[in-house]
């Protein structure tokens, strides 16, 4: 009987080795096959996903290009990890930006996307992610609250540097009851991406991608550079 | 057959995951914010349960005690794993709702719980029986919880429930308090321990009154995760 022969070796240390080596090779092996049939699929999913999360803040009229191939890393100190630049271009010149970028808010990580007209003005912010109080501090999401649309239009050039934080602080824009320091989080983040765009756009490599428009748009570009 | 009723009615009240054994609090206190968390979080656990449960009592037999917790946990990390991936892959707007309650369910005690003292020791049938019941009976507790807190602290039950199911189940969605904003307590992780507290005296107090012979053996809490 194999079950008799099976519990008579039970005992021994050699089947518990096997045993266990057994199980993870078994593991192993429907694990590699596992991710090898469904990376692909969830590679494709994140590009969809990406792209859908683009789309909301940077309508796909903007571009012609693939703005996710086209990036660039934007660093600042205020900035636990790098942010990722990305460039919208229509024929071949640039017509908006994007910036991803994560910063600390109440309760973690605050992960959003703004675009901006190459002139550094923003067409709209969002939140990708976040893991702020519920009920108290998601107003930062679109679904809740139509507080993140009170960033479209802004610009270093029409909001001074001291606006740039909440009313409480002195700045321009609301904070909301019971939950300051994730609009503050919020509005520090914008604020840094505008500066990291700026200082992009004024650094060599941002003048020559950007020169391409400066032909069409001759009154904007210097004010980008201001 | 009263042999899997009396398995139903462990896995439902009298063992329950969550009330009776006391497994599974931290998915259940981190998720429950809403009743369409609870119910997602329970459908994952469910699935993954089920799963494990078969998988395991299938090869009981060539499982030795020695090395019995190793060759679970990496059944079961692999199961998991692997149900991720194929949520992710193939049923892409689920997973955007349920992604992360499945890598939740790696943390969940009553998995390996289950599979350690009864998958490992019973037949398939009794283990797949065993896997519906307590994961039914971890299901309505987490919908439970998550509805107590919704209400409380939001005003409406089962709202976004047609993410997770789909249109047809649209209806389920109510507003219980109009214009209520919400008592934060109820949504912050204090509320989730007093409802689970509530729900655990309410039961205690029913125990009470039933016939003496079903709780004589209540519950000792062994482990907790």
């Amino acid at each position: 009987m194999i079950s008799f022969d099976i519990q008579q070796h039970k005992e021994k240390p050699i089947y518990q080795a096997l045993l266990l080596g057994g199980a993870c090779a078994v593991v192993s092996l429907l694990l590699i096959l596992g991710n090898h049939t469904t990376t692909q699929a969830i590679e494709d999913h994140r590009t969809a996903d990406k792209l859908a999360m683009l789309a909301q803040v940077l309508p796909q009229s903007y571009y012609t290009n693939d703005p996710l191939n086209e990036t660039r890393e934007l660093n600042h100190q205020a900035l636990s990890a790098p942010a990722t630049l990305m460039l919208a271009k229509k024929d071949g010149v640039v017509s908006a930006a994007a910036v991803q970028l994560s910063i600390a808010g109440w309760g973690g990580i605050i992960n959003m996307i703004m675009a901006l007209r190459p002139d550094g003005e923003l067409l709209g912010v969002r939140i990708i992610s976040h893991t702020e109080t519920p009920g108290l501090a998601d107003k930062i999401e679109m679904e809740k609250s139509d507080w993140i649309t009170g960033f479209d239009g802004k610009s270093l050039d029409n909001v001074s540097e001291k606006g740039w934080q909440v009313k409480k602080d002195g700045g321009e824009f609301d904070q909301f009851t019971g939950a300051t320091i994730t609009p503050r989080a919020v509005v520090k983040g914008v604020h840094t991406g505008l500066l990291m765009y700026r200082r992009w756009a004024e650094s060599e490599e941002g003048l020559k991608t950007l020169a391409g428009q400066a032909s069409q748009n001759a009154e904007n570009t210097p004010e980008a550079a201001s | 057959m009263s042999q899997f009723r009396q398995i139903f009615r462990e896995g439902l009240w009298d063992n329950n995951v969550a009330m009776g054994q006391m497994l599974a609090l931290c998915p259940l206190l981190a998720v429950t914010t809403s009743a369409t968390n609870g119910l997602g979080m329970g459908i994952a656990s469910l699935a993954v349960l089920l799963l494990t449960n078969i998988i395991i009592s299938s090869v009981r037999g060539v499982i030795s005690p020695q090395v019995r917790i190793p060759v679970l946990i990496v059944l079961i990390a692999t199961v998991v794993t692997l149900v991720d991936m194929t949520i992710n892959a193939f049923m892409h707007d689920l997973y955007k709702v349920l992604g992360l309650f499945i890598a939740l369910i790696v943390t969940n005690c009553a998995i390996f719980g289950r599979a350690e003292s009864y998958a490992s020791k019973q037949p398939v049938l009794n283990a797949t029986i065993d896997a519906l019941a307590m994961g039914f009976g971890f299901m309505w507790v987490l919908v439970a919880v998550g509805g107590m807190r919704e209400i409380l602290g939001s005003g409406t039950l089962f709202a976004n429930a047609s993410l997770l199911l789909g249109s047809h189940f649209a209806w389920l969605e109510t507003t219980v308090i109009p214009d209520f904003s919400g008592i934060l307590l109820a949504i912050l992780p204090p509320g989730a321990f007093m409802a689970l507290g509530f729900l655990i005296v309410i039961k205690r107090l029913i125990d009470r009154r039933l016939p003496q012979k079903t709780n004589n053996d209540l519950v000792t809490i062994s482990s907790h995760c």
